[in-house]
């Protein structure tokens, strides 16, 4: 195994792997440093969304950065498929919000307005429609819907399959990837970085950290912060069924292979072992109310996970200024920004410096500049 | 392939893909299904492998089918009763 390398990427999640995957495509010499099978694992519980509507509202600029990478994630499938054999299922039909009643629809119009009327907003190509415009293309809504918005960026993907591709394409590239190995210190030295792990040290010219809500503990060990508030989500899976919901939904979605999963509860509680079936029946009720069929499905599970979330939810790109070969990527939408860190980030990063123009907006330093304002 | 060890009891008739079949009372589905001889009650819902019934105690799943119109039962713990419609299920479940 090498012993040195040209980029240290710490976290093999699903952020990890895409950096480290379009690092190595960059001719890049990579090592992922992953913890073990016990860590927290965002890429392995997530809702898989490829989502464009309704995010932004107090940064427009990610509503621009998210609409770029729905756009460029049609080319990321291909070139994962084309080099992996896989085909992680990336589809994009265009998704719904539903409103349960006139209320639910008034407020969600009114937070679309308020979006889209942000200066330097982007194009989302986002409509309300009225019930019957919704049950056109959603025919098995229940009487409550009142209507709810669509936009036509929204999808959804496999992203157990993703991630499983990154690693693979990784592998296919040469990288080496290193599983238990969790980073307590990264030391600046003479030409790049030690990397002190539970399994030895590494050294590496760069260093991406890309450890999730961990960003938070390992950022300020290289002239970096990246405050994180992490939360908590839990999900309500049914058994596989035949192909009825042709349309992801920001709360219900049917995967590739059958199964419907519900849910986007936001608990403060970070303890991802346990659950609270009063969030989950009324996640279920919900869904329920949206879709009335659905109540004849049996359920198989309920999950929770721990998201990744930044302080204010918008992702953080930063590169140090005291050391510049470290970098901080930490952001909430893994798999909607997938593309964007494969295709547009990990370049940037190869070439050893952020496109302030593209990127500068996610540096952590707004932070700063809210402490004293 | 399976035989009963006891004969004798009360029967019932059902169907199994529309064929009348006589099966005992106390029965479940899956074991009725089984004792007639067949070897496969579904086909899965990713790979469309055949599946037949393993655990017998509504453990493993692998013995869903549709009773009497409802998809995705379990087999193994449904009692069958006189006139019960049994099907081998085929994939996925539908959403109606």
């Amino acid at each position: 195994m090498r012993r040195d390398y040209d980029v240290a990427v710490v976290g093999g999640g699903l952020v990890g792997a895409a950096l480290a995957w379009g690092l190595a495509r960059e001719g890049q010499r990579v090592v992922v440093l992953d913890e073990g099978d016990m860590a927290r694992r965002a890429s392995r519980a997530n809702f898989a969304l490829v989502w464009v509507q309704s995010k932004g509202l107090g940064m427009a600029q990610y509503m621009g950065w998210t609409v770029r990478s729905s756009d460029a994630w049609r080319q990321l499938a291909y070139d994962l498929r084309a080099q992996t054999g896989l085909d992680v299922c990336f589809q994009r039909p265009g998704g719904f919000h539903l409103a349960l009643g006139e209320t639910e629809l008034a407020a969600r119009a009114q937070r679309l307005k308020r979006l889209h009327n942000q200066p330097g907003a982007a194009d989302t190509k986002v409509e309300v429609l009225d019930r019957t415009a919704v049950e056109r293309l959603l025919p098995g809504i229940g009487p409550e819907v009142a209507g709810g918005s669509f936009c036509p960026l929204d999808g959804h993907v496999n992203s157990l399959r993703t991630l499983h591709a990154f690693h693979k394409g990784l592998y296919l590239l040469g990288a080496d990837y290193r599983s238990g190995h969790t980073v307590h210190d990264v030391v600046p030295a003479q030409a790049g970085f030690r990397l002190m792990t539970s399994r030895g040290e590494v050294g590496a010219e760069k260093v991406v950290l890309a450890a999730g809500n961990a960003n938070m503990r390992l950022a300020p060990l290289v002239g970096l912060k990246s405050p994180m508030q992490p939360n908590r989500g839990q999900i309500v899976v049914t058994e596989r069924a035949a192909p009825f919901l042709h349309y992801p939904l920001v709360t219900i979605r049917q995967t590739d292979e059958g199964t419907i999963m519900i849910g986007d509860s936001r608990e403060e509680t970070t303890d991802e072992t346990m659950l609270d079936l009063s969030i989950a029946a009324v996640e279920a009720d919900r869904a329920r109310r949206m879709f009335p069929a659905l109540g004849k499905l049996n359920v198989v599970r309920t999950w929770s996970g721990i998201r990744v979330m930044t302080q204010d939810g918008f992702p953080i790109y930063d590169q140090s200024e005291r050391y510049p070969g470290a970098f901080v990527v930490g952001c909430h939408s893994g798999v909607t920004l997938a593309a964007n860190h494969a295709l547009v980030l990990a370049p940037m990063i190869a070439r050893g410096r952020l496109n302030a123009d593209l990127v500068g907006a996610f540096s952590a330093r707004r932070f700063d500049v809210a402490k004293v304002a | 392939m399976l035989r009963r060890l006891l004969e004798e009891g009360q029967r019932v008739c059902v169907t199994i893909d529309g064929k009348p079949v006589t099966a005992r009372v106390g029965d479940s589905v899956a074991a009725a299904m089984l004792s007639c001889g067949l070897l496969s009650c579904r086909t899965t819902p990713i790979s469309g492998e055949k599946r037949a019934p393993y655990c017998m105690m509504g453990v493993c799943f692998e013995c869903l089918v549709t009773i009497d119109g409802v998809n995705n039962r379990q087999g193994c713990l449904i009692e069958v009763s006189e006139g019960m419609r049994i099907d081998t299920q085929h994939g996925r479940r539908a959403v109606e």
